[in-house]
């Protein structure tokens, strides 16, 4: 009983998942800068929607990427692409529910024929998509991930860059 | 380590050339002859190229039960037929996904999906998914307007519906639409190519 009662204590004071940081909207325009940043790091930009399974299956092997590589110079931006009147009621929701930390912007931009192309050319705008940049070159995923492919890549392409 | 990150940059190169290659391969271009299919319809029937023979053409859209995006624009894709199959530009509709992978798209619920909505236009089974690859066709929803020259239909329009897919009523640009009436009129379409956001087909694993 008195280990329950414990139980019971430590459930209630652990620390909580973190709350889920605000989610800015962003035009193309606005967010396009996240595209191109000049730095030493490793930029892993997944392109997802909380209706695409999918991309809902990796969310988190990429969510993981800081952690799992941490010490090491990596940043995850995570682009929902659903729309911005889903945002309170869908998005944030789910977020928390997967307790996802990395970044989150939305891309709630109409003109994807024009935007699409600028992410990547070769896309042809089916989701998941990911792009991964650093001052060691660019490239582009139209493409699922299992976790073993998403970290082998990762860790191949952090050796690029240092 | 300078050659080696000059190797992986042409690594990169490469692998992007490659990437570009592919996908201009990987299905039609406009002005591209379209290859006769057959597929099953939710009516029961096969259903091939012979099928609108004494038509000027066909909108065919690969689209989906299952897709939020394909979703958004069904209502779309109905009001297409219905004022363009009397003009000689009919919809068809086609299914690519396999339904192991995402329930909502077999067959049955296609069935029932056309008859629920009262599709008054053919909804195509790819169960072989070989003629979506065939067409290139990489999301739902995807277009491409054909048109018959001789005893052929050739590809006149690949991509969007229009360039807003939230909301039907902030429509700038109606691709399809456009791209029909300048055919109807003779003339070819001034846009015939775009992309937009949809569901990645699912392909048989």
């Amino acid at each position: 009983m008195l280990l329950h009662l414990l139980n019971f204590w430590i459930l209630l004071f652990a620390p909580q998942p973190t709350i889920q940081q605000e989610v800015p909207v962003y035009s193309f325009e606005e967010f396009e800068p996240m595209l191109h940043r000049n730095t030493d790091t490793l930029y892993v930009v997944n392109f997802w929607a909380t209706w695409c399974k999918p991309c809902v299956k990796e969310l988190n092997y990429f969510d993981q990427l800081e952690t799992k590589f941490k010490g090491k110079k990596i940043k995850v931006i995570l682009v929902t692409l659903d729309f911005e009147e889903n945002l309170e009621k869908q998005v944030k929701p789910f977020l928390l529910k997967k307790n996802i930390q990395s970044e989150v912007v939305m891309l709630d931009d109409p003109n994807s024929n024009e935007w699409i192309e600028k992410v990547d050319p070769s896309w042809s705008g089916s989701i998941p998509a990911t792009v991964l940049y650093s001052q060691a070159g660019r490239s582009f995923y139209e493409k699922e991930f299992t976790e073993n492919e998403l970290n082998q890549l990762i860790n191949k392409q952090l050796k690029n860059i240092h | 380590m300078k050659t080696l990150k000059f190797t992986l940059f042409l690594g990169v190169i490469l692998f992007g050339a490659l990437n570009i290659a592919f996908t201009a391969e990987g299905g039609y271009k406009v002005g591209d002859k379209v290859a006769d299919f057959s597929l099953k319809n939710t009516d029961g029937n096969l259903y091939s190229l012979a099928n609108i023979a004494d038509q000027k053409g066909a909108i065919v859209v690969f689209t989906c039960n299952h897709c939020p995006y394909a979703k958004l624009y069904e209502q779309r894709i109905m009001d297409l037929n219905t004022k363009y199959a009397p003009l000689g530009y009919p919809v068809i509709a086609i299914n690519p996904n396999d339904p192991a992978i995402e329930p909502e798209d077999s067959f049955v619920e296609m069935v029932k999906r056309s008859h629920q909505k009262g599709y008054e236009f053919p909804y195509l089974f790819d169960e072989g998914q070989e003629v979506y690859p065939a067409f290139g066709a990489t999301r739902t929803p995807t277009s491409f307007v054909i048109s018959k020259r001789g005893d052929d239909f050739y590809v006149e329009y690949i991509g969007a519906i229009d360039d807003n897919t939230k909301d039907a009523t902030k429509v700038n640009s109606k691709y399809i639409e456009d791209a029909v009436s300048a055919l109807l009129k003779g003339e070819k379409p001034a846009t015939s190519f775009t992309k937009a956001v949809g569901c990645s087909i699912k392909a048989k694993k």
